[in-house]
């Protein structure tokens, strides 16, 4: 089952919160049409797809360089 | 923490286990692994023959490594949703 939604939070354990969700094939499963907003178990996410236009790839892309120059000041302890 | 789930504290929720069985009911308690305490917990039967059977199961404390999805559960949606035509299989048991 895939859910569509507005991303509210995460946490270490990639629990994540949605807000605004829909079930992407909800002839399949309408079982959670009453269901606004959701709580997301960490351990049962198989993939998080985020639409291209709300990544800033120039800022990853920065902190990617960063880190490779100095592995030392975020890196392994 | 899982503070993500304080603001469900007290209200309806649906629940879906790891095994695709689906519960509802009210969010009493939880805690950093989340596991919960679900009060006047039903769980919610479906079937593709039949209406969407509603068995009240009491008070349920369920350990945080079978569920998968806490949702809010909106009351007034839920009373508009015809679960008596939702003839669908239950949802699926998941895999990893």
């Amino acid at each position: 089952m895939a859910i569509t939604g507005v991303l509210v939070s995460v946490d270490q354990f990639l629990n994540i919160k949605l807000d605004n969700i829909k079930v992407v094939d909800e002839e399949r499963y309408p079982h959670m049409l009453a269901v606004k907003n959701c709580f997301i178990r960490g351990s049962v996410v198989r993939y998080v797809q985020l639409p291209a236009q709300s990544v800033d790839t120039a800022l990853l892309q920065d902190a990617a360089r960063r880190e490779r120059q100095q592995p030392a000041a975020s890196g392994r302890r | 923490m899982s503070d993500q789930l304080k603001s469900l504290v007290e209200r309806p929720v649906f629940v879906y286990l790891t095994d695709g069985r689906t519960l509802v009911g009210q969010l009493m308690g939880y805690d950093q692994a989340t596991n919960v305490i679900l009060g006047q917990t039903h769980e919610r039967i479906f079937s593709p023959t039949e209406p969407m059977k509603s068995v009240p199961i009491g008070v349920y404390v369920i350990r945080g490594e079978t569920i998968a999805i806490i949702g809010e559960l909106d009351e007034e949606l839920d009373e508009a949703t015809d679960y008596d035509n939702m003839l669908v299989d239950p949802l699926d048991p998941i895999k990893l």
